[in-house]
């Protein structure tokens, strides 16, 4: 029999399904697949053994009993550890959780309990979902599985990392600025943002609430479908959950599939032309362009004149608001203290903990967020940058008058090696500039393989408009389905 | 350090104040402002609370519609104009009572705003204008260990209950005040007041005091006539309507002595002592912290529809003022008689015990006369002197209907007050109704009469007044149960006299 | 010219409650100057009467009703606590200049 690992997650689901293999066949499968490459990757920060193996029995005695199963029981899924896992250890890569066990569980991981997914375990991210690298984690970077001395993208480089090693079928990412897509073009997986509301934040370690969306990582566009359309839909326990039920990704994806896109019109932002993407990642682009033009699709170019900004304006709203978030980690109610030696007053003790608990990163946006938010730069930083979001917006739904979708390079280059950008952090930030938009909009973004680039993966961004997240399926789906695969070499 | 304080009279003489008034009104809604957990004062440590109350990484608030619309009521009730859209906006800074250490609340985009309150002073109208009503949420306690008095200061640590936070908190915040000259205190007191009673008529909270349910900070300034307001204080933990009114005076006093003496006033919050009814210095302005408020991303705007807010208008209970003002007229009162019926705190009484069946003539001696003299003497409110409207009401009908006397009234008033229960029942028990058996009376009437002869005689021969001494020696063997003027017409009969 | 200044780091650091060292404040004061620097940009949009988006959603009243919902027990609400007594979250002691309203 093939190796379990090697199958999707619809795959997967069907032989359980079927009784031609178990829940708890499948996860061992997982299980002692990280423990034979994640030494190496490092795509996990904590293995849930036992909590899967129950999980997957769970699922098998159902099975027995004849009781009705969601479509992707048994499958297995990693989850980014910013999301709240009850009794489970959830640090979003930070020193200052590393040994928080949250008394609840998150929407999310509620809902993949309920569907029946087994859950494998917490994986690794930049600190705080602050970077583009993971390697901003405070328990060391994750490797890309395509090449273990590059990164393998951030912030939610585990996730994708343990799609790309086998180590997981599925996974769970957040996408405040591009931490699904960009990890998910470099390892040559997909990862998709949803509609900002279309996917809980309950239980989501916040970072900057206004763009923090949690979404589905997975190997094909029908996984990731799958997968979203679990863990989507309307939360009460989150005020700006999109009250609507979860456009039909699955039949998208299973329409695109078939590989016509006869009538959907494509537009390419004309202003990402000029910023700087490296050569191998604009030919993987053109011909992919090329292909889906083949497949049917009419591309054109369209204008988004603010789309420049959206970076300066991501890196203020984005610390700003992070500022106040990571406000509450004090050593007081949960996770690290320091310096409670009896005579420090509550004040230094709070101040040693946040020095201490927090990496150089975190602080670089808790202060520039605080300074963006005083009095007298408010206005000129916050409050402009906000005023360029709406224009923003504006270029969006100019252009979702012209097209059905947008297209670009899901990033500007491929997976650099370990170490190249930590030095200066505004080269970092750069590694977003095709994905922020998206996210300042609050519509949803794909990042599909649409090629190589000296052997590395890149990626194909599609953008909707706000809740026609099935369109963006359809599109990656087609592409799908006439290039790669695209599978790394063997670990 | 002392320092000889200027008299009241001398500060008023020359300075002019000019106060503003903030209240912190904690709403009696079932749950809190953002979370399920529920609102009831007390309960063990940390009991009350969930992920979002105690600010757990990953939680959300979701805002409480019973909240919305208490502050909405709110603001209708003091004729403020309710905003058509609004926002909640996060306040930073780091306390380890507040949870996230920013406090949800709202800063520029106020839900109600321009509105105004009239009170009474001294039987004068003054209309206090209202800048603002907004949302908030409470936060948590702290109990200071390790100093001598537990307090904050010399404390070695301090532990922290968080059962409070979150609980749905309405800011109220007047425009200055000025004007008001020597009256400030007064006119400080009666604002609090009335705006109390307006509270409870909307039962919106229980607006307590002394549990912090209902919690005042006052501001303070002096200006010499003609000049710019002055500097102001904000003197804080202001826990009863006496102390509205002494803070008000003693910062005035304190202000005008550091004037005197020169010096110049600090933007400063202050802190009031019911003990001593001085305040002293907190936290000084200028280093206050900036709290970078900013729009709060999780939760969306609050945009009441104008139907929404018709039907909150619409339902809004009668309010205090002109409530009390229909209660007079209905009542026949003069503005002296409602006066004091204020003063008493016996208009709902009245009110309730005339809706229990007594007239208003009657409802009001009871609750002025005897009920109110056993408060006073018993040093405790009149509402809860132990008699309660139905009862009073009783009463009243027995009386009406030849059972009681008067006399007999106040006796089983007193036994209600004692709590032995309903008048009827201790009327029985204590066989304390009128005598009105004919045979019986007749009885101790001949009883009477053939005891005291020459009595007799002389009303027989017509003095009629010495028949005075008859009844009273019939009501000594009736134990005052029998009704003196039956007994009088019985005597006179019996000895064939016309009354 | 500098967009932000050493001391301004420094006071940025104490309103973050960070205990920041004299090195890493210079190194932060030089990153810092080079991210703001770059993100004043916004400032070149003419942007005087757009309307500033706080929001993704066009949601509003997203209100709960009031009913009582489950509570944690103290013992998984003081689980995370780096420190407790008398079931309460223990903290060293309070500056008398952090009393807030």
């Amino acid at each position: 029999m093939t190796d379990l690992t090697s199958f999707s997650a619809a795959e997967l689901a069907g032989l359980v399904a079927r009784g031609e293999s178990s829940a708890v066949e499948v996860t061992q499968a997982h299980l002692d697949r990280i423990s034979a490459v994640d030494d190496r990757v490092h795509a996990f920060l904590h293995v849930d053994t036992e909590g899967a193996l129950d999980a997957a029995r769970d699922v098998d005695s159902r099975r027995a009993a004849g009781e009705p199963l969601g479509p992707l029981a048994g499958v297995p899924v990693a989850v980014k550890d910013v999301l709240t896992t009850k009794g489970v250890p959830t640090t979003a890569g930070s020193k200052i959780l590393a040994d928080w066990r949250p008394p609840y569980d998150s929407t999310i991981v509620r809902r993949l309990r309920a569907a029946g997914t087994v859950m494998l375990g917490k994986t690794n991210m930049d600190e705080f979902a602050m970077g583009s690298s993971t390697e901003y984690s405070a328990f060391g970077p994750t490797h890309n599985p395509w090449d273990l001395s590059r990164i393998p993208g951030g912030s939610g480089g585990g996730s994708s990392a343990a799609l790309a090693a086998y180590e997981t079928p599925l996974s769970i990412g957040s996408d405040t600025g591009g931490s699904i897509r960009q990890p998910g073009a470099v390892t040559g997986t997909v990862g998709v943002k949803p509609t900002y509301g279309g996917t809980s934040r309950y239980g989501l370690v916040a970072f900057s609430s206004s763009l923090d969306t949690p979404g589905p990582c997975a190997r094909t566009v029908l996984d990731a479908a799958l997968l979203h359309e679990v863990i989507g839909g309307h939360d009460p326990l989150d005020s700006t959950s999109i009250p609507a039920p979860v456009p039909d990704v699955v039949a998208a994806a299973r329409l695109g599939a078939s590989g016509d896109l006869t009538g959907v019109r494509l537009g390419v932002v004309r202003e990402f032309a000029g910023e700087g993407a490296e050569p191998g990642v604009l030919a993987a682009f053109h011909a992919a362009v090329e292909t889906l033009t083949k497949l049917g699709a009419e591309v054109v170019e369209v204008s988004c004149p603010h789309f420049q900004y959206a970076l300066p304006a991501y890196y203020l709203i984005a610390p700003s608001e992070c500022s106040s978030n990571l406000a509450r980690f004090d050593g007081v109610r949960f996770g690290l203290r320091v310096g409670d030696d009896g005579i420090r007053s509550l004040e230094e003790v709070m101040s040693a903990t946040r020095e201490a608990g927090f990496g150089p990163e975190v602080k670089r946006r808790v202060m520039l967020g605080t300074y963006a938010l005083s009095s007298g730069y408010y206005d000129a930083y916050y409050g402009q940058a906000q005023k360029v979001r709406t224009l923003i917006s504006r270029d969006f739904t100019t252009a979702f008058e012209q097209v059905d979708a947008l297209i670009s390079p899901t990033t500007p280059f491929v997976a650099f090696p370990v170490g190249a950008r930590t030095a200066d952090p505004y080269q970092m930030y750069l590694a977003d500039l095709f994905t922020i938009p998206s996210n300042l909009y609050g519509g949803p973004g794909i990042s599909v393989p649409c090629g190589l680039a000296d052997g590395l993966p890149v990626g194909l961004q599609v953008m909707a408009p706000t809740m026609a997240d099935d369109r963006m399926y359809r599109v990656a789906a087609a592409l799908e389905s006439v290039v790669g695969p695209f599978t790394p070499p063997a670990l | 350090m002392t320092t000889t304080l200027p008299a009241y009279d001398e500060v008023v003489a020359r300075y002019e104040p000019v106060i503003g008034l903030e209240t912190h009104v904690e709403l009696g809604t079932n749950t809190k402002m953002f979370c399920g957990c529920p609102t009831d004062f007390g309960g063990a440590p940390n009991t009350r609370v969930c992920p979002v109350c105690l600010g757990l990484p990953g939680s959300l608030p979701v805002a409480n519609r019973a909240a919305v619309e208490a502050t909405i009521r709110i603001g209708l009730a003091l004729n403020c104009s309710i905003a058509e859209w609004c926002r909640f906006a996060r306040k930073n800074y780091y306390y380890p009572d507040m949870p996230k250490n920013y406090q949800i609340s709202q800063y520029d985009e106020p839900l109600c705003v321009d509105g105004y309150l009239d009170v009474e002073v001294d039987g004068e109208p003054v209309r206090i204008s209202i800048e603002r009503v907004h949302m908030e949420e409470d936060t948590g306690k702290t109990l200071h260990v390790g100093g001598a008095t537990g307090r904050i200061h010399g404390a070695t640590e301090s532990l922290v209950d968080y059962n409070r936070a979150g609980i749905p908190l309405v800011e109220i915040v007047t425009k200055p005040i000025p004007g008001a000259g020597a009256m400030a205190p007064e006119v400080a007191r009666a604002y609090v007041t009335e705006l109390r009673d307006v509270l409870r008529s909307l039962g919106v909270s229980d607006v307590r005091m002394e549990e912090g349910s209902l919690r005042c900070d006052v501001n303070t300034s002096l200006n010499l006539p003609g000049e710019q307001w002055g500097t102001r204080t904000e003197t804080k933990n202001v826990n009863s309507l006496r102390s509205v009114e002494r803070a008000v005076r003693s910062e005035m006093i304190r202000q005008a002595s550091v004037l005197e003496g020169g010096g110049r006033i600090t933007q400063e919050t202050r802190h009031f002592h019911e003990d001593t009814g001085d305040t002293t210095s907190g936290r000084s302005k200028e280093t206050a912290t900036d709290y970078r408020y900013f729009p709060e991303p999780d939760l969306v705007p609050v945009a009441p529809d104008p139907t929404w807010v018709a039907e909150l208008k619409a339902a809004l209970p009668e309010l205090p003022r002109l409530h009390r003002r229909r209660l007079q007229q209905e009542w026949g009162l003069s503005d002296l008689d409602m006066q004091s019926i204020l003063n008493a705190g016996a208009v709902e009484l009245i009110e309730a015990t005339i809706a229990a069946g007594a007239t208003p003539t009657a409802a009001r001696k009871w609750w002025l006369g005897e009920l109110s003299r056993r408060a006073n003497e018993a040093g405790v409110e009149l509402a809860d002197i132990g008699a309660t409207p139905e009862q009073v009401a009783e009463l009243q009908g027995l009386v009406d209907a030849g059972k009681l006397t008067d006399k007999l009234a106040r006796t089983v008033l007193e036994h209600v007050v004692a709590g032995e229960g309903s008048p009827a029942k201790i009327m029985a028990d204590r066989n304390l109704e009128v005598v009105s058996d004919t045979g019986a009376l007749t009885a101790a009437v001949d009883e009477a009469i053939a005891a005291n002869p020459a009595i007799a005689d002389k009303v027989r021969g017509g003095k009629v007044a010495a028949a005075g001494a008859l009844v009273g020696a019939v009501m000594k063997t009736t134990r005052g149960q029998a009704d003196a003027k039956t007994v009088r017409e019985l005597i006179l009969e019996r000895l064939g006299v016309q009354g | 010219m500098a967009a932000i200044s050493r001391e301004e780091v420094a006071h940025l650091a104490r309103l973050s409650r960070l205990a920041v060292t004299e090195e890493e404040l210079d190194t932060l004061a030089g990153q810092l100057d080079v991210i703001l620097q770059a993100v004043a940009q916004v400032g070149e949009v003419t942007a005087a009467d757009i309307p500033p988006t706080s929001h993704s959603v066009p949601l509003t009243n997203v209100l709960r009703d009031d009913v009582v919902a489950s509570c944690l027990t103290p013992e998984e609400a003081l689980s995370g606590a780096p420190d407790a007594a008398e079931q309460r979250f223990r903290v060293p002691r309070i500056l008398d200049e952090d009393v807030a309203s």
